[in-house]
């Protein structure tokens, strides 16, 4: 309990350490705080981005809308212009007109009439005046004969009254209709007209008013005004010439708004930009010519286009802004805003993408401590499973111990082999214990296949009468067929293959009602053996002797067709012939130049069989083939996995054949080490060792009718020495047994036994059996009655009865047949039953022990007369010739070279020289001897070679407490080796293998 | 009437053994023994143990006689019979005695008078009763060897 606290602490312990140095944060991890800050700046950068990349379109729209803005304002100023100085220019050619047919010709060839006339058809062309006019220079002097001629009084422009006298007049005379009520009215009354006419005679040229009103409407407008000369001016006139020269003016009013407003209407766009035009001849005080200097509109831009209407005097301008504020510009929103929103994803992205890695992390995190809790766990489950495991076997020792008590009493041979199956139950029992833990140790994958010797019938044996009952129980045929071929000894896990068998045969058990359960090892041949099945194909199947359609063991149809009688005969045949080649070669054939034996076990069943659909996962784990097979069948599903990855690390495979309702046959390989060397390789006919060999050179007849069945039996008969022949039917049996010297086994007229299947037997009748029987006696007169032995699978009391009158007063034997069993059954049989089976209870590594040992010179050192006593004891019961010594310097004695001991156990407790003390003398003295040897050796050139063998006697150390520290003083201090104290048969047989190979 | 004894005293003597597995006074080591008994050497058992007794008895008295002199010191010599008494016990499979050895031998490691003269009482106690047992199970067998020689040929 306290180590197992002291584990739990530990593993605390490492939970807390993993916990402090594995948390390596990574950058993230470290700053996870920030983050949400860090989102937060990134929104406000993004916001601030988005609102400078809005500004920067924005300006861009701007200024595109100031360019168009520009060049639409451009335009209009343009075409003002050029409209303005068309008009300009007819007026000036009508002031030539004026000057050419009023003045020049005379008398004058216009009078008002030719001049209206002649300006109404001529207006097209001054589309923007509004109406012109021709004034009169008239001086004061002049004014009474010009009011005379004409016949009205000049008048003022306000007030239409007759003006006051002036030094000057300048009364229209001609006028365009449009404008008839300007006639006889004095332009130099007029403050703007007079300005301008002065101007424009002094000039010369075209002169415009300043913007005012216009007389007879209310639209402002300006007046232009040419000078006419009487007379042609000099090339450069001085003002005064200009002055004199002067005769009148032509004048002409422009309607500006009206014009404007004409112009812009056939402009584009003009809905959208408010044209302003001013005249700016006195820049600290425009004046307006044209629309509404307060008109609502948008003041943020505006173009100012300078106008040159003629006049180098005045200046004019026109200024254009737009109608309307400029609409909000959505695509700039748009996109500022996307750009907004996709920062602001790609932030939240970035954050979300962080705090996953964070979370992310801490699942880690949490996992690790999970995992090395669950590690714990899966340390203490051990701990727990060790504990358990080890519980139950101390109480199966005490069982298993009574049992072998029990097996030493005086039993009938029925009771010896209940004893016998409870005691190997009891073993199974405690290796399925042991399995447990190795269950967790597959899944860990720790789990290791040891390398021993062992004996593959035997072990198909004690897997046989595990389950013999049941099957005796279900009524079904459980039969074992080792070949020939395979070995009888191995080098494998023994426990291991075990634990397949039993797990497919416990299957096979479970899931058969009726019918059989085969087991076949063989090697592997099975590959070209299916060629020469397909090659005879089904020759045989026409001598159907029992009418049974198929040749398997039980007559009930297998899955897998490989194993009925037509594969199995090629395989025995071939067996007969490779072991006549075998024993022709004279058993020099046992070293053969493989190493390795691979080994096809098949076991085949007629049960309910696996469902297709099921057939792939049957090797999963907890995986059956059914839900309802657990209700019916129970079981966990886990041991075809075991088995599978058991079958992997022996170096083979498993598969299987199934066909629901009809059986399933599994199959699998093995890779096992031959044995370097068999010791029994002298004895011809090996033999199972725990077998009694009483019965060699017996001989049987086997009367049976499905040929599978015979050959089981005579593998089991065999494996006891027994010359077996077998016979279809009691007919030939009894041919078989009376023809004298003809059949190849010359004596075979005097068989010992006869073994009769119970079916045959019960299909034959009675009557004719006995009469059968006489006839057999007949034949046989001088001799003694063949034993007669019925082998049944089971059998009820009333054909018991039947069969005891029938003369099968013998025995019967009940099926699985067993080779030590069938021997019991003989024994009784043949009345030698009574020479007990000696060490039976011996396994085989006793066996193994036995053939080590025998003959062998042991000395055993101990001070204690007990361990002395019991140590040669129990070599001596393997055949070991013992001799004893109680001190390390007798021992001493007793290993003066020469000697012919072959061993030496030592005990390491000693009092005055212990065993270490008393192997480092003895070696000593070997090395010295050997020593000498060598130089003798060399001496002497072609020495004899067999005296090169060195001098060392083996020396096992005989101790109670095996740590390992121990071990590694015995092995410095020379000792090869050592056994624990009680001796136990598998460490002594462990350790004394390695010497006596 | 003699051959029902044979089967008797078979019996008899099995309780008994499995009366002494189950207190724990042998373990397997005893079984492994009997399994060296065979027709070459019949009374081997008997014979070892026999030994054992006669060892142990000397092992006891000097283990006694050490523990009662007055200027006791001499833990090791004490140390070494002990670990002879507990070798020879665990090579018949004397799981008590070989127990209370255990015992024993840390009392003396530490120098433990008191201790020490406890389990030697103990020891002795157990080493009674182990001899009466044995005695028992020996008697039996002699029993149950005379029964078997004297008896009538079973018809086969």
């Amino acid at each position: 309990m306290g180590l197992k606290m002291q584990n739990h602490h530990s593993a605390a312990a490492r939970l807390n350490e993993q916990q402090n140095t594995k948390r390596g944060y990574t950058f993230i991890q470290a700053n996870r705080a920030w983050l949400p800050k860090i989102l937060v700046v990134w929104i406000i950068l993004m916001a601030f981005f988005s609102k400078l990349l809005y500004n920067w379109m924005d300006a861009g729209n701007k200024e595109r809308r100031q360019e168009v803005l520009r060049s639409m304002c451009d335009e209009r100023a343009r075409m003002l212009q050029d409209q303005f100085s068309v008009s300009v220019n007819h007026v000036h050619a009508l002031a030539i007109l004026v000057s050419t047919f009023h003045y020049y010709k005379s008398p004058s060839a216009i009078d008002q009439e030719t001049f209206a006339e002649y300006t109404a058809r001529t207006a097209f062309e001054r589309p923007l005046l509004s109406g012109v006019g021709y004034a009169q220079r008239v001086v004061n002097s002049e004014r009474e004969e010009f009011e005379k001629q004409h016949g009205y009084v000049i008048k003022t422009m306000e007030k239409r009254e007759p003006s006051p006298v002036r030094d000057e007049y300048a009364p229209v005379i001609f006028s365009q209709e449009t404008v008839s009520y300007l006639e006889s009215l004095d332009l130099m009354s007029g403050e703007e007209d007079r300005e301008n006419i002065l101007r424009a005679r002094a000039t010369g040229k075209a002169v415009l008013t300043g913007p005012f009103r216009l007389l007879g409407s209310h639209h402002l407008g300006v007046v232009l005004t040419f000078p006419v000369y009487k007379s042609k001016l000099p090339s450069s006139p001085t003002l005064e010439e200009r002055v004199k020269a002067t005769a009148g003016y032509v004048g002409g009013a422009f309607d500006v708004e009206s014009l404007v407003n004409n112009l812009l209407g056939q402009l584009a766009g003009n809905q959208a930009i408010v044209v302003n035009v001013f005249d700016v001849t006195n820049s600290s005080d425009p004046l307006i010519m044209y629309g509404h200097h307060d008109q609502d509109s948008d003041m943020s831009f505006t173009h100012e286009s300078m106008l040159d209407f003629g006049d180098p005097f005045r200046k004019h301008q026109m200024i254009c802004r737009y109608h309307q504020k400029a609409p909000t510009s959505w695509t700039t929103l748009n996109t500022a805003f996307l750009f907004f929103v996709i920062g602001i994803l790609l932030g939240y992205i970035s954050y979300g993408a962080a705090m996953h890695i964070v979370k992310v992390e801490d699942d880690f995190h949490k996992m690790q401590e999970l995992k090395v809790q669950a590690e714990a766990a899966d340390v203490a489950k051990s701990e727990f499973l060790a504990t358990v495991s080890h519980e139950i076997r101390t109480p199966m020792n005490g069982i298993h111990g009574m049992l072998a008590l029990l097996l030493d009493t005086e039993l009938s041979s029925t009771q010896m082999d209940y004893a016998q199956t409870a005691q190997d139950c009891g073993k199974a029992l405690i290796t399925l214990i042991n399995d447990v833990l190795d269950r967790a140790k597959i899944e860990a994958g720790k789990l290791e296949l040891e390398v021993v010797q062992f004996d593959i019938r035997s072990i198909l044996d004690d897997v046989l009468s595990l389950f013999s009952e049941k099957s005796r129980h279900k009524g079904i045929e459980l039969a074992v067929f080792v070949s020939d071929k395979v070995p009888q000894f191995v080098m494998g896990d023994p426990g291991r293959f075990r634990q397949i068998i039993t797990n497919l045969v416990g299957n096979s058990v479970k899931f058969t009602e009726k019918g059989h359960i085969f087991v076949q090892v063989h090697t592997k041949v099975l590959t070209d053996l299916k060629a020469l099945t397909c090659m005879n194909g089904r020759l045989e199947s026409t001598d159907l002797s029992n009418g049974c359609p198929f040749k398997t063991l039980s007559g009930c149809e297998a899955a897998d067709d490989r194993n009925s009688w037509d594969t199995f005969k090629h395989l025995l045949s071939e067996e007969e012939l490779s072991s006549k080649i075998l024993d022709n070669k004279v058993n020099s054939a046992e070293c053969s130049p493989d190493k390795n034996v691979t080994v096809m076990v098949c076991v085949e069943d007629t049960g309910i069989g696996i469902p297709i659909r099921a057939q792939d996962r049957v090797f999963t784990p907890f995986m059956q083939a059914d839900s309802s097979t657990s209700r019916n069948y129970g079981g966990t599903g886990i041991g075809l996995s075991i088995s599978k990855c058991l079958v992997e690390m022996m170096g083979g495979q498993i598969n299987f054949v199934s066909r629901p309702q009809v059986g399933s046959t599994f199959s699998f390989s093995a890779v096992f080490g031959r044995c370097k060397k068999n010791p029994f390789s002298d004895v011809k006919k090996p033999l199972c060792d725990d077998l009694p060999t009483g019965f060699r050179g017996l001989k049987a007849i086997v009367v049976d009718g499905k040929p599978v069945r015979a050959a089981v039996t005579r593998y089991h008969l065999k494996r006891l020495g027994i010359i077996v022949e077998v016979a279809s039917n009691i007919k030939m049996a009894v041919a078989l047994s009376g023809k004298n010297g003809s059949t190849s086994h010359a004596d075979f007229s005097q068989p010992d036994l006869v073994l009769v299947e119970k079916d045959l037997w019960i299909s034959v009748e009675n009557g004719g059996w006995n009469i059968q029987q006489l006839e057999w006696k007949r034949n046989g007169q001088t001799f003694k009655l063949p034993k007669m032995v019925l082998l049944a699978t089971n059998i009820s009391t009333a054909e018991f009865d039947e069969c005891k009158a029938a003369g099968f007063a013998d025995t019967v034997v009940m099926k699985p047949l067993r080779a030590s069993m069938v021997a019991a059954c003989l024994q009784q049989v043949l009345g030698m039953g009574k020479k007990r089976r000696q060490g039976k209870e011996m396994q085989n590594g006793n066996a193994f022990l036995h053939s080590l040992l025998y003959g062998k010179k042991i000395l055993v050192v101990d001070d204690n007369k007990v361990n002395r006593r019991v140590a040669a004891g129990a070599l001596k019961k393997f055949g070991a010739n013992v001799e004893c010594a109680e001190s390390g310097k007798a021992a001493l004695a007793l290993l003066q070279l020469p000697h012919n001991f072959d061993a030496c156990f030592m005990d390491i407790q000693m009092p005055e020289m212990d065993g270490f003390e008393a192997t480092r003398s003895i070696r000593l003295m070997e090395s010295e001897a050997n020593k000498r040897m060598n130089e003798e050796n060399s001496s002497v050139i072609g020495g004899n070679p067999h005296n090169k063998g060195q001098w060392h006697v083996p020396i096992l150390a005989m101790t109670a407490d095996v740590i390992h520290a121990t071990y590694d003083e015995c092995l410095k201090s020379g000792m090869d080796g050592y056994v624990s104290k009680p001796f136990e048969e598998k460490n002594l047989y462990q350790a004394v293998a390695k010497f006596f190979k | 009437m003699l051959g029902f004894g044979v089967e008797r005293l078979r019996a008899d003597m099995n309780r008994l053994l499995a009366l002494l597995f189950h207190q724990g006074v042998l373990d397997e080591q005893f079984l492994q023994l009997q399994q060296l008994q065979d027709e070459t050497s019949p009374n081997f058992v008997s014979e070892v143990v026999n030994i054992y007794f006669h060892e142990s008895e000397k092992l006891l008295r000097n283990l006694r006689g050490l523990l009662l002199d007055r200027e006791f010191s001499d833990y090791k010599k004490m140390g070494i019979h002990i670990n002879q008494f507990m070798g020879s016990s665990s090579s018949i499979g004397a799981k008590r005695i070989r127990n209370i050895c255990v015992a024993f031998r840390a009392a003396s490691e530490q120098n433990n008078r008191a201790g020490c003269l406890r389990a030697l009482e103990l020891l002795e106690h157990e080493y009674c009763y182990l001899k009466n047992k044995f005695h028992e199970l020996f008697q039996m067998e002699q029993q149950r060897l005379l029964a078997a020689g004297a008896r009538y040929p079973v018809q086969n």
